[in-house]
């Protein structure tokens, strides 16, 4: 086979943590090859051994059969490899076109000659079908849009191996799709793909192969096509996964949530939440399923009174909490793990000890007459870390430093263990790997079985069927439909997500 | 990891001011002067006898509650530039209690100062307000601010305190922070008690910020507002509160000066320039209260040094206003040492 990149036995150490253990990763050229592998174990330093930034203590590197040393990024540009970030690298102010050229410039009279570098960007993304419009604002356009222009970019400075970096986390499923039509049509042009992912769907979709790798060391490569997602996952973590979580019927008791009646107003005025009516028991786990934007996160906000509702009432265990502020909802007995753990859910330059203590910081024994007790803050810290597996070097290390997964390990931790009669849980296993998904899901069931009330959101059809014991439909700010998981299925559900009548054959 | 990191918080400082006066040593040799003559003059000028030593730390007291004002905001995600005219109306408030009431020193003194800290936590208070309420940038506030406590401050002592003299009475010896035993242990400088006043408000800014429930709020919201408003904190009033407090660190700054150093407030033709200099103080002292105080004597020392270097060895004394801006050139520029010191550590390793 014809190999674009070898990376041959790879290691890379830092300050005696090895990060990359005698890794073989071969790319041939035109496949789409995943590199699989849980948060943590060693992805992005591989790729970031390839693109320059880091020097590998040992192993070679090949670029089309010849040795190379990679020594900075624009070495790597030079060798045509472009790497499509997944936290996107744009200036925000500037236009499509702008953005693909900067540093680039086609330059006329010591200016830049914007014309014909829209015409570049036209012809590149009518080659590759990848519709953008060159002169609109980054800030106008979606986060598809922008991924777009990333891939782009690296086309634009003439890559011919493209380094996708998670690239599916912050799409929603539509634009997966989009995006993985602009894979294959890479392909086809005759470009190589290194798709960096833990999503086992995805790789068995448009992957020919897949390197996986488990807490630095190479685990080996195989082909998807004599693979299925329980064997990748295997590999992936080390022992056996189950996808299906176990749980026993539900005991649904009485209503712990009440909505009636909701209406709430986006952060321009529109009404996202309309109308809407929402029960929630103790001991069920109801799931919204939606297409994002149809007014999920204004409901949640609403709930947990970061956001006014403009009409409705809001009771929790037969007490109205409407318009409660944050810690009026906190101390009534909602706990709330938050969609973005970056946004809210961490202070991420405190450590993560005094993050567990975000919410009750004020209560004994955290603090007495408005003195902090750091000392019972970090040992309650200390029982939680354990408990809930957040794997740290300490309680004081700073929760930036700590892995995704155990970031929201350690807010689930902090949410459950106050033990709330109503936890919301918004896309609680967003970006993680199977292993932490498979625990937090038991942790979600394990609040159910003792007569808890969860409400679940999430973009994941499988994670609502697989959780939830009902699912809500939610379109245009309102629950549409009650169903079952056990008898439902993606396709129905798909349907009425996108607005269409329970029953009714025909899309609107 | 944490030992490292800590070593490297520290090293940064220092050596920035090991660079500055290096490069101090360059220029002087470059304009025909000799360094080690002109670093000789400003040491005796600092710390040569017991005289320059009260005048250094005398000069450093307002430096302390300057940097301390704009650490506290700093640390709670706020750039408070308003020091300068937080402590300019904090100055006039000591001053007129200081000469408007006739009471025991034990309450008179208490009062005077306290007036200067509600009057620059006032002065504080308006751009946190509108920045909590309407988003208003507190840079562009407190900047104006600044010009308003200028001119207001000159109003009042010229039409209302005073019947259009230059400058106020002394305030009453009850209201002094004057100390017949500072002065004879140095020699009559001007050191007065307000040193004292300095060092427990540095151990006041570390107690709140690291031991009370309100400094972990404070810096919550300094950090993330987004988490704290999730956490049930209210990012609105913890805003206008570090401002609030802020703002008081520089008021009780200008009663040093209206209390201790001069004894009386004078119309001011431009800024004092100590509101400015407490943000090179904060920024030099990592926004910590030990560095505070540290930074604050360092520029306590380099200011009144620096009034000997001429005198004893013909070196210009603005060479030391090109010292102290080189110091906060590589402060500023700290990646380039921590870079630098990155290199090197490799080096050694190799």
């Amino acid at each position: 086979m014809d190999y674009v990149i070898e990376m041959l036995g790879i290691r890379k150490e830092f300050n005696g943590f090895v990060a990359n253990d005698n890794i073989t990763l071969q790319l041939a050229k035109g496949e789409i090859h995943a590199l699989l592998g849980e948060n943590g174990a060693g992805k992005s330093t591989l790729m970031n051994v390839l693109f320059g930034l880091y020097q590998p203590e040992a192993g070679r590197i090949r670029v089309n059969g010849k040795d190379v040393h990679i020594t900075d990024p624009n070495k790597a540009n030079d060798l045509g490899i472009g790497m499509v970030h997944q936290h996107f690298m744009l200036v925000d102010t500037f236009t499509v076109t702008e953005n693909i050229v900067l540093g680039n410039e086609p330059k006329k009279f010591g200016t830049v000659n914007m014309k014909k570098a829209e015409q570049k960007v036209r012809e590149l993304s009518g080659q590759y079908g990848l519709s953008v419009d060159p002169t609109a604002k980054i800030a106008d356009i979606s986060v598809g849009m922008q991924q777009r222009v990333e891939i782009l970019k690296t086309l634009y400075r003439g890559a011919e191996i493209l380094i996708f970096d998670e690239p599916t986390a912050v799409l929603t499923p539509q634009e997966i799709k989009e995006l993985i039509g602009i894979m294959r049509a890479l392909i086809k042009e005759g470009k190589s793909i290194i798709l960096i992912t833990h999503k086992l769907k995805e790789i068995m979709e448009v992957c020919d192969r897949v390197t996986v790798i488990r807490k630095g060391k190479g685990i080996g490569t195989v082909d998807v096509s004599e693979t299925n997602p329980n064997h990748l996952a295997s590999l992936m973590v080390g022992r056996d996964v189950t996808f299906t979580t176990e749980k026993t019927e539900a005991a649904p008791a009485h209503n712990v949530l009440e909505v009636r009646g909701l209406s709430v107003n986006d952060s321009r005025g529109v009404p996202a939440v309309r109308n809407l009516n929402l029960d929630v028991r103790a001991g069920e786990i109801v799931g919204i399923c939606g297409v994002d934007g149809n007014g999920q996160t204004e409901l949640i906000e609403a709930i947990t009174g970061l956001r006014k509702a403009a009409e409705g009432s809001i009771q929790l265990n037969g007490k109205d909490i409407t318009g409660f502020k944050p810690r009026k909802v906190t101390e009534a007995g909602v706990g709330h793990i938050p969609q973005d753990r970056h946004k809210h859910g961490l202070v991420l330059d405190y450590p993560i000890g005094t993050n567990i203590v975000l919410q009750t910081y004020y209560q004994k024994p955290y603090s007495k007459t408005g003195i902090m007790n750091y000392k019972e803050v970090y040992k309650k810290a200390a029982t939680l870390i354990k408990e809930f597996d957040v794997r740290t070097p300490s309680e004081t290390t700073l929760a930036r430093a700590l892995s995704g997964g155990n970031q929201q390990k350690a807010i689930i931790g902090r949410e459950v263990d106050r033990n709330p009669d109503l936890l919301i849980a918004a896309q609680p296993t967003r970006g993680l790997d199977v292993g932490a998904i498979e625990f937090i899901h038991r942790r979600l069931i394990e609040q159910r079985d003792s007569g808890k009330a969860v409400l679940l959101l999430s973009f994941e059809l499988d994670e609502i069927m697989n959780v939830s014991d009902r699912i809500a439909v939610i379109y245009e700010g309102q629950i549409v439909a009650n169903v079952d998981p056990k008898t439902t299925t993606e396709q129905e559900l798909g349907l009425l997500m996108a607005g269409s009548k329970k029953g009714a054959d025909e899309r609107v | 990891m944490s030992v490292s990191k800590n070593w490297t918080v520290l090293a940064v400082p220092v050596i920035s001011v090991l660079f500055g006066l290096l490069a101090g040593a360059i220029i002087m040799l470059v304009s025909g002067n000799d360094p080690a003559a002109g670093y000789a003059a400003l040491w005796n000028g600092a710390f040569g006898d017991s005289f320059y030593t009260g005048e250094t730390l005398r000069q450093m007291t307002p430096y302390v509650f300057a940097g301390l004002a704009v650490a506290f905001a700093f640390r709670t995600g706020l750039f408070n530039i308003g020091v300068e005219g937080q402590l300019l109306v904090g100055w006039l408030a000591s001053v007129w209690v200081g000469l408007a009431f006739e009471l025991p020193k034990f309450i008179h003194l208490p009062l005077a100062i306290l007036a200067g800290a509600a009057a620059g936590a006032a002065w504080g208070f308006i751009p946190g307000f509108l920045k909590a309420r309407l988003r208003v940038h507190e840079v562009i506030v407190t900047i104006m601010m600044n010009y308003t406590a200028l001119h207001v401050t000159n109003y009042f002592i010229r039409d209302v305190i005073s019947d259009g003299a230059d400058a106020t009475d002394p305030v009453h010896e009850t209201a002094s922070l004057q100390s017949e035993f500072l002065q004879s242990i140095t020699d009559f400088s001007s050191l007065h008690n307000g040193i004292y006043l300095a060092v427990v408000a540095a151990i006041l800014m570390w107690f709140m910020l690291e031991k009370t429930t309100l400094g972990y709020e404070l810096r919550a919201v300094g950090y993330n507002q987004h988490a704290s408003e999730y956490a049930g904190m209210s990012v609105n009033r913890n805003i206008i509160l570090s401002m609030v407090i802020s703002g008081a660190f520089a008021g009780i700054g200008g009663s040093m000066q209206g209390l201790g150093t001069f004894g009386n407030m004078f119309i001011n033709s431009g800024f004092s320039g100590i509101g400015f200099d407490g943000i090179a103080v904060a920024l030099l002292g990592g926004n910590t209260a030990i560095g505070v105080v540290l930074a604050a004597l360092l520029f306590g020392a380099l200011k009144v040094g620096s009034l000997n270097m001429p005198i004893e060895s013909g070196v210009p004394n603005e060479l030391v206003e090109i010292v102290i801006a080189l110091i906060i050139f590589f402060v500023a520029s700290s990646y380039m040492i921590t870079w630098l010191l990155g290199r090197f550590k490799k080096k050694e390793a190799k």
